[in-house]
């Protein structure tokens, strides 16, 4: 199935800081849209429940004091070899040749939730009220839409993000920012067991250290030396203890 | 299946885009709204918008869920003749009833006693229309949010920098090297702070979190230092002292523009001990703030000359005489002095980190301050008239908000924070913090709280402002005997610098009708009946508590807001506004506007659809009561109306007449031919609406940075009237403001001086240093007993209590629980998931515990705001935010037992009358097994209100338009 | 997984069809290889077929309410070439034509000669019919426990014995009904069917019991670790991203607690297996009725397990259902 063409997104777990935006915007976007409704049950009730493309879950990594709080946003991964496609027995879901979007088409679509059987990442979502499949459409309504500005063709969850931690492209392409992304800061794909082949990667957490030398404390200008003062670096010296 | 990428989705419906400003928080992005067939379709972040340039958040974004929200108002309500206040029982009526209703009551409280009107507002943006109102009302009791919010913020530094985090200022994320983010979950600068921090950490910067809590944007940081609770002046001295100790600091930044070289009087025994010595052959200006007649020692001499004389060099430190034979200190000096005994050593067992972690920050910040200089060159002349070819940066940025403030301890811990930046040397420099306008201000800005009982008279304006910023004991709104003039007790002797009043007190003051009763209580825009005060179960039950005559101690509640929250409950009358969609609004440079880094900035709202219903816009009613009680400012010299509606107020209204200051800055004058001051426009709206709603004024780069010593910055800040002098702003190391205060404690003022039981008080906490005690809290508390601090954090897709109605944001924040290290768990026996008790001194609550492991042991914390009243907001009786959430207010006292003389005081910094929100202690203990699994305590459940927009459905889905 | 009543109607009434019409092709067959001198009449075929096609409508009208648009099931046959699901679609219906046809035949009773062999014997149209109905209800047994089998993200399914255990239980299920149905006839075949009926049933217990056991030692496919690739060994979500429900929290998750899943753990194994083997043991009339009856309740609750017992790999994403 290796498409010429694969769209994917690329999500920066070292920026996202869990803020929530790509997945009310998803929803905004697509709910009054090509792939909408996404309808809320109970929206102001008990238990309320609703369809979403896109979540952000947070784990911990390690134990206190060394607690990494990890923001993991999660939607369709528009995998390469999607296992959700070929067990879909109408026909509904497909894999766009074009772009390699999985898509689920509404009208073929009988509702057996077959599909998300098949999905390793819980990435599909049925919708109650009209009884069909629906999951991220990598907002394809949008990124091929004349009418928007260029700039503005991309998914709403992408166009969102404040902290631009979601990248979109070509990930065929060596050349897009998602390719650069993933190749430059070892992006990894989900579950790679599951033998999905994700088109979406995560780029893992980068940090920045510091490393101060010693010898920076000490410098011919120190402040404290134009007050006359030597500066002090700790620890008792031969003058505490000698005598003599 | 309709082709998705031949067919477009503007095709599906009449379709439509209108820009307007966002007011899901008070970030105030630019949003585009796309409407189809006349209903919200999609809101986007406006690209050409300055402060979000085109992103948007999770609130932002559901925006939509609040326009169709279920808690709509869409009638003026009065409570039904003959219900009880607090029983949720209505009528709707007209506006002109509601509005001769409260102007008839308004004008007899005028004619009579002003300050019988006590108008408070929470977290609105409309401060300068609304303290206006109250300023020509003639009450001094009006305040907004910003006492119970951050005021030691605002206060804590801009008493020592003239500028603040908050809306006043940030940290300039494009160019530093290491930032250090203390205290802040989400903050008012949401999407611009993560832009820049995505952006800043690309670039390759170190990001460091001090915070009890790892969430939001602590995790992402390279650099976790989880801190106790309530200690973190005990850290940020150390810091200082290991700079001071080890030389990092930036002497001479620190001596040209800093007050550290200038010399302090060293006699305990003279009245003017602790001020500085003074020249009195130089001629001061009287209404100068920054006096140019103090000494420094010059090195060379070895003699005082007059500070910053040319050619001169001051010491920093040492002891010395002057020829009179006064002995005097540089101020720096005292701060040496004052944080010797600051060991990190001392600090660890205060704060929890280690004291190497500590010495290792404290290199780490001075080293990259000084090793890692940005140059700009950009040259530019200082207020002495020195010329400079560059701008240099010491590249430490640090953010901090109400994880510092809201502590009884905040405002001397963030003045510590601000003299810590101040001896980097990164004040309004690049990469360091940068000011927004109108700020930087004098130390401390110009306006004044009225001064004594005199100010309030009947059917006339206050004399001063209701808000303003006391730079001696003689500012202070106390009568002969001291005692408070203001209901919340602000600029009292017992929190003099409340610069931003004590909302948290309004309510209980008013129903002791201590220091008086009032008659009206007006309240905009304030969920005071739930979240925004402290110890809320009782203060509900203050709100319906009768006289033994029957009449209520507080006899009249106006309640003005857009939903149905829990306050709305407890009105007498409630106004029903518009939403942000359906309205103008203006962030205004008198308020507190949008600025950026380079030069002022102000937007406006406009309305992008009609009001639902006869709901109508607060500012409209406000000109409208205005009007009708016939307030100066609001009639013309003939007597009659002079402003339509509030459109017509922005465009017209001047500070004085030809004054040429209006509420907005951008395209003054006939044609919008000039800015900042400038006669008004009549198409000024129009002119803002086709800019993207706002107005950005670049300022060239020579006035960009170094603005509180920058000459042609602040000669251009004069000129266009956003400060009254253009004196240099000196960063204040040693505060004379507080020392003065301090002196009138001693008795050694001539002016106003405290009563007696406040003076310790005062001479306590008015040091002219900062340092560190514990919370006040903690000395009324058993901390054996409640081993455990109480936070709550601000969720990044929630705002305070606004967003339960909101059908997708409450999928994300359903119910809040309260979060702890899992040894809190096995330490109390009880589990991940379990329902427990959660107590304070001062009340419990019962409520479901998470363990995590991203928490310091001693601290727990909770999602503000999320639990709910049952049946408020829309919500179903049984909502998971009513049966499951809770709230932490409960806990949370709004004043401290036998604190002076035996008398109750505040709970809130002694110093600004910040409230002490994260000073509570508690402890937690299993529920039973056979206690009902639900929150406590519940309050009976809230019906819908006559014109609620309610929502009976079970199902929403959610299409704008018309279905395909 | 959340089981699904119309899933577990499904497979076990469609089950015990087809085992039932294996049955009597079996049975027809035996009395053909047999002595030859005991026959049965053809109403016997063309009732037990009835009751097939009966039980198999039943099943596909359950399965219809699995459907949230049934109205477009016709479209659920396309996919065969990839679709387990698609397979089952066509399979279904197959065998009940044949079973229309196979007791169609018989009731009518065209029965003419196809083959004659040189023992005398010859092959009859309504034993090829039958042959072919064999084939088919293989098919659509191999179809319906393929469609569990291949779900590869629920280690409990994916697995041979999926497909084994179905089969073995329809069939178990299908000659028990088979024995109880020719015992009402007074057949000669009732014996038969109950000798075969208690070897499948222990042959399904055995299966069964080995899949519990296999069951339980599974190694998930991968960990928190695998599914959002932080390279940490202790990784716990503190939240799944939403307060209320959702699809994922429903669909494949059953919220019953451990000790009643295995309450009906131990319920199944004597409902389906146990008490109708002690019930074939004792053979004859109503104890036959008896055992198919309590062997199809316990072959529902069976059904019920097999659902709970199944761990999406998803589930490591939605940990924090409160
Ligand atoms: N999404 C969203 N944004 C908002 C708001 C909202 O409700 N929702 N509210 C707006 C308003 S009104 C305000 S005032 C701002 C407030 O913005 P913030 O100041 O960011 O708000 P808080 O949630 O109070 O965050 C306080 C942080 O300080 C930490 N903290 C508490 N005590 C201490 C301490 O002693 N030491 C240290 N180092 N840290 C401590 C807490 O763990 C928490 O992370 O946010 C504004 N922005
Ligand atoms: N425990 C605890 N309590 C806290 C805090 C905390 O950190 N912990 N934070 C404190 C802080 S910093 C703040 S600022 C306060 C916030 O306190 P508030 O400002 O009182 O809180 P909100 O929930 O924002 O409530 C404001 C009211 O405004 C209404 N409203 C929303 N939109 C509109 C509108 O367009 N027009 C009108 N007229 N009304 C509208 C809402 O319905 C709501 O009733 O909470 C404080 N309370
Ligand atoms: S919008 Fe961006 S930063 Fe926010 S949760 Fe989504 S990916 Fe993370
Ligand atoms: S639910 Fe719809 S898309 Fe999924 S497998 Fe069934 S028919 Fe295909
Ligand atoms: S993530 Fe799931 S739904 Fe999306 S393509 Fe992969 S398997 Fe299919
Ligand atoms: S790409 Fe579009 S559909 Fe997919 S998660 Fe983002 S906004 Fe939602
Ligand atoms: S940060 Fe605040 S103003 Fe900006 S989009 Fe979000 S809710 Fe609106
Ligand atoms: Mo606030």
């Amino acid at each position: 199935m290796a498409n010429e063409k694969q769209l994917a997104l690329v999500i920066d777990l070292n920026v996202c800081v869990g803020c929530h935006a790509c997945v009310t915007s998803c929803k905004e976007w697509n709910t009054s849209g090509w792939a909408g409704p996404m309808p809320d049950q109970q929206p102001y009730g008990k238990d309320p429940d609703g369809v979403f493309f896109n979540r952000v879950q947070t784990f911990e990594c390690g134990t206190f004091p060394n607690t990494e709080t990890v923001h993991f946003p999660k939607s369709c991964l528009h995998c390469e070899d999607p296992p959700c496609v070929p067990v879909c027995p109408t026909g509904a879901s497909y894999k766009r040749e074009s772009d390699g979007i999985v898509l689920v088409d509404y009208d073929k679509c009988i509702g057996c939730k077959y599909c998300s059987w098949n999905c390793p990442y819980g990435a599909r979502e049925f919708d109650e009220v009209t009884g069909v499949m629906k999951k991220c459409t990598l907002c394809v309504d949008r990124i091929y839409d004349q009418t928007l500005e260029p700039e503005r063709r991309k998914p709403a969850c992408v166009l969102a993000c404040p902290a631009s931690a979601r990248i979109f492209g070509d990930i065929k392409d060596p050349e897009s920012e998602a390719s650069r992304a993933i190749r430059d800061n070892g992006g990894y794909q989900l579950m790679p067991e599951a033998g999905t082949n994700p088109a979406n990667h995560y780029l893992p957490r980068r940090k920045t250290n510091a490393q101060v030398h010693d010898d920076q404390l000490q410098r011919a200008d120190n402040p404290l030396s134009r007050e006359a003062e030597p500066p002090k670096f700790g620890g008792p010296t031969i003058d505490d203890a000698s005598q003599w | 299946m309709r082709d998705p990428v031949t067919s477009c989705d503007s095709q599906l419906g009449r379709a439509e885009v209108k820009t307007t400003t966002c007011y899901m928080c008070a970030c105030r992005c630019g949003i585009r709204v796309h409407l189809r067939d006349g209903e919200v379709r999609y809101i986007e972040g406006n690209p050409e918008h300055p402060l979000n340039h085109g992103v948007i958040c999770a609130k932002g974004a559901s925006g939509i869920m609040k326009q169709y929200s279920p808690a709509r108002l869409t009638k003026p309500l009065k409570r039904k003749q003959g219900a009880e206040r607090g029983s949720n029982q209505f009528e709707p009526i007209e506006w002109e009833e509601a509005l001769s209703m409260l102007g008839d009551r308004l004008d007899h409280i005028r004619k009579t006693d002003p300050k019988q009107l006590a108008l408070f507002t929470g977290r609105d943006q409309m401060q300068a229309l609304t303290g206006m109102f109250a300023k020509q009302f003639g009450t001094p009791n009006y305040a907004a949010h910003g006492g119970f919010c951050s005021v030691n913020m605002a206060a804590g530094m801009i008493y020592t920098i003239g500028g603040s985090f908050w809306e006043f200022g940030g940290p300039d994320l494009e160019r530093a090297k290491l930032f250090v983010m203390i205290g802040t979950a989400e903050d008012h600068h949401s999407n611009p702070m993560k832009i820049e921090l995505a952006k800043f950490k690309r670039g390759g910067g170190r990001f460091i979190a001090i915070n009890p809590v790892r969430t939001g944007y602590a995790a992402i940081a390279d650099e976790w230092i989880p801190i106790r609770t309530g200690t973190d002046g005990a850290l940020l001295l150390a810091l200082i002292r290991e700079i001071i100790e080890t030389g990092l600091f930036d002497r001479e930044f620190l001596m040209q523009y800093s007050n550290s070289a200038e010399l302090v009087i060293q006699d305990i025994k003279r009245d003017d001990h602790g001020l500085f010595a003074r020249d009195p052959n130089v001629g001061v200006r009287p209404d100068t703030f920054d006096t140019p007649d103090r000494f420094w020692w010059d090195k060379a001499t070895d003699q005082p000359v007059l500070s910053r004389s040319k050619g001169t060099e001051g010491r920093l430190m040492g002891e010395y005489t002057l020829p009179d034979g006064t002995p005097v200190k540089p101020a720096f000096q005292l701060l040496k002095e004052r944080v010797k005994d600051y060991t990190p050593e001392w600090a660890e067992g205060i704060t929890g980190i280690p004291a190497d972690t500590i010495r290792r920050l404290a290199h780490e910040m001075g080293i990259t301050a000084r090793d890692q200089k940005i140059e700009l060159p950009i040259a530019w002349t200082d207020s002495w008239g020195n010329e400079h070819q560059t701008v240099t940066g010491n590249p430490v940025a640090f953010h901090s908000m109400r994880g510092l403030a809201a502590h009884s301890n905040g405002f001397h811990t963030i003045r510590a924070l601000a003299i810590l930046m101040s001896l980097l040397g990164t004040i309004d420099r690049p990469g360091g913090f940068r000011h927004r306008a109108p700020f930087p201000r004098p130390i401390p800005p110009c306006p004044k709280p009225p001064k004594g009982p005199h100010a309030v008279k009947p059917s006339t304006p206050l004399d001063g402002m209701p808000l303003g910023w006391p730079a001696d004991p003689d500012d202070l709104s106390v009568d002969e005997n001291g005692a408070p003039m203001r209901l919340d007790k602000g600029f009292s002797w017992e929190y003099p610098l409340s610069v931003h009043g004590l909302m948290h007190n309004v309510i209980t003051n008013a129903w002791r009708g201590d220091p008086y009763p009032i008659d009206t209580l007006f309240l905009f825009m304030a969920n005071m009946a739930w979240n925004s005060s402290m110890n809320t179960s009782e203060v509900r039950k203050m709100l319906t508590d009768k006289h033994e005559n029957g009449e209520y101690k507080i006899p009249f509640v106006v309640v003005g807001d857009a939903f149905q929250s829990e306050t709305v409950a407890f009105a007498d009358l409630v106004l029903p506004d518009t939403t942000y969609l359906e309205r103008h609004d203006v962030m205004s440079m008198l308020d507190r506007p949008i600025s950026e880094f380079d030069g002022p900035v102000d937007s406006v709202r406009v309305p992008i659809m009609p009001p639902l219903g006869d709901s109508r816009p607060f500012q409209d009613v406000i000109i409208e009561l205005a009007t009708r009680l016939k307030l100066p400012a609001f009639m013309t010299k003939e007597g009659t109306r002079k402003y339509r509606d509030y459109p017509d107020f922005i465009t017209n209204f001047e500070t004085e007449p030809g004054s040429g200051i209006g509420f907005l800055a951008g395209w003054r004058g006939k044609s919008g031919e000039k800015s900042m001051v400038g006669e008004p426009n009549p198409n000024q709206w129009d002119m803002y609406a086709r800019n993207n709603n706002h107005y950005h004024h670049h300022l060239p780069k020579s006035f960009q940075y170094m603005r509180n010593w920058n000459k042609g910055y602040l000669t251009w800040a004069q000129g266009n009237r956003l400060v009254r002098y253009h004196d240099p702003i000196n960063i204040h190391i040693y505060s004379e403001v507080l020392q003065k205060f301090r002196l009138a404690a001693q008795g050694k003022w001539k002016g106003k001086q405290p009563p007696d039981e406040l003076r310790p008080r005062v001479e306590q906490f008015f040091d002219p240093l900062p340092f560190h005690y514990a919370p006040l809290e903690w000395a009324k508390t058993d901390t054996a007993r409640y081993p455990l601090s109480a936070l709550t954090q601000r969720p990044m897709a929630m705002y305070h209590s606004w967003d339960s109605q909101n059908a997708w944001l409450r999928q994300i924040h359903t119910q809040n629980y309260i979060m702890v290290h899992p040894s809190v768990g096995a330490g109390n026996g009880f589990d991940d998931g379990g329902w427990v008790w959660v107590e304070s001194p001062w009340g419990k609550v019962r409520c479901m515990a998470r363990f995590t492991e991203a928490v310091e042991p001693g601290t727990v914390w909770t999602w503000n705001a999320i639990g709910k009243a049952s049946g408020a907001w829309g919500l179903d009786g049984d909502a998971n935010e009513a049966k499951n959430g809770f709230l932490l207010n409960h806990l949370i006292s709004e004043e401290l037992p036998n604190m002076v003389g035996g008398r109750h005081v505040s709970n809130s910094d002694p110093v600004t009358g910040q409230a002490a929100w994260y000073d509570v202690r508690v402890r937690i203990t299993p529920a039973a097994a056979d206690e009902p699994q639900e929150s406590w305590p519940q309050f009976p459940t809230l019906g819908q209100l006559p014109g609620q927009t309610g929502f009976g459905a079970k199902m929403r889905a959610f299409f704008a338009g018309k279905k395909r | 997984m959340r089981p699904a009543f119309s899933v577990l109607f499904l497979t076990t009434l469609i089950g015990a069809a087809q085992g039932l019409l294996i049955a009597l092709v079996v049975g027809q067959l035996f009395l053909v290889v047999g002595t030859g001198q005991q026959t049965v009449p053809g109403g016997f075929y063309a009732l037990g077929a009835f009751i097939a096609l009966v039980l198999l409508a039943l099943g596909l009208l359950a399965s219809f309410f699995h459907l949230a648009n049934p109205a477009r099931a016709w479209r659920a046959a396309s996919q065969w070439r990839t679709s387990w699901l698609s397979r089952e679609v066509i399979a279904l219906p197959a065998v009940m034509g044949m079973a229309v046809l196979y007791g169609g035949l018989h009731w009518l009773g065209l029965d003419m000669p196809l083959l004659h062999f040189a023992n005398g014997k010859s092959l009859d149209l309504t034993m090829a019919v039958g042959f072919i109905t064999i084939a088919a209800c293989v098919a659509l047994f191999i179809c319906t426990g393929m469609i569990y089998a291949c779900v590869k993200f629920i280690r409990e399914w994916a697995s041979v014995w999926t497909v084994i255990n179905y089969t073995l239980m329809g069939l178990a299920s299908g000659f028990t009904l088979a024995a109880a149905y020719a015992a009402s006839w007074a057949s000669v075949l009732t014996g038969l069917f109950a000798v075969f009926a208690l070897i499948l049933t222990i042959a399904a217990l055995a299966g069964r019991v080995y899949s519990l056991w296999r069951n339980a030692r599974l190694r998930p496919l991968t960990t928190l670790k695998g599914a959002i690739g932080a390279p940490h060994q202790h990784i716990r979500q503190v939240s799944q991203g939403f307060g209320g429900g959702s699809f994922n929290t429903k669909e494949f998750f059953h919220g019953v607690s451990p000790e009643k899943v295995r309450a009906l753990v131990f319920f199944f194994l004597v409902a389906a297996f146990l008490a109708p083997m002690v019930l074939l043991a004792l053979g004859a009339g109503v104890m036959l009725w008896l055992a198919f009856v309590v062997q199809y309740v316990g072959l529902l609750a069976e059904r019920w397990v097999f659902f709970a017992h199944g761990n999406h790999v998803q589930n490591l994403y939605y940990q924090r259902k409160a």
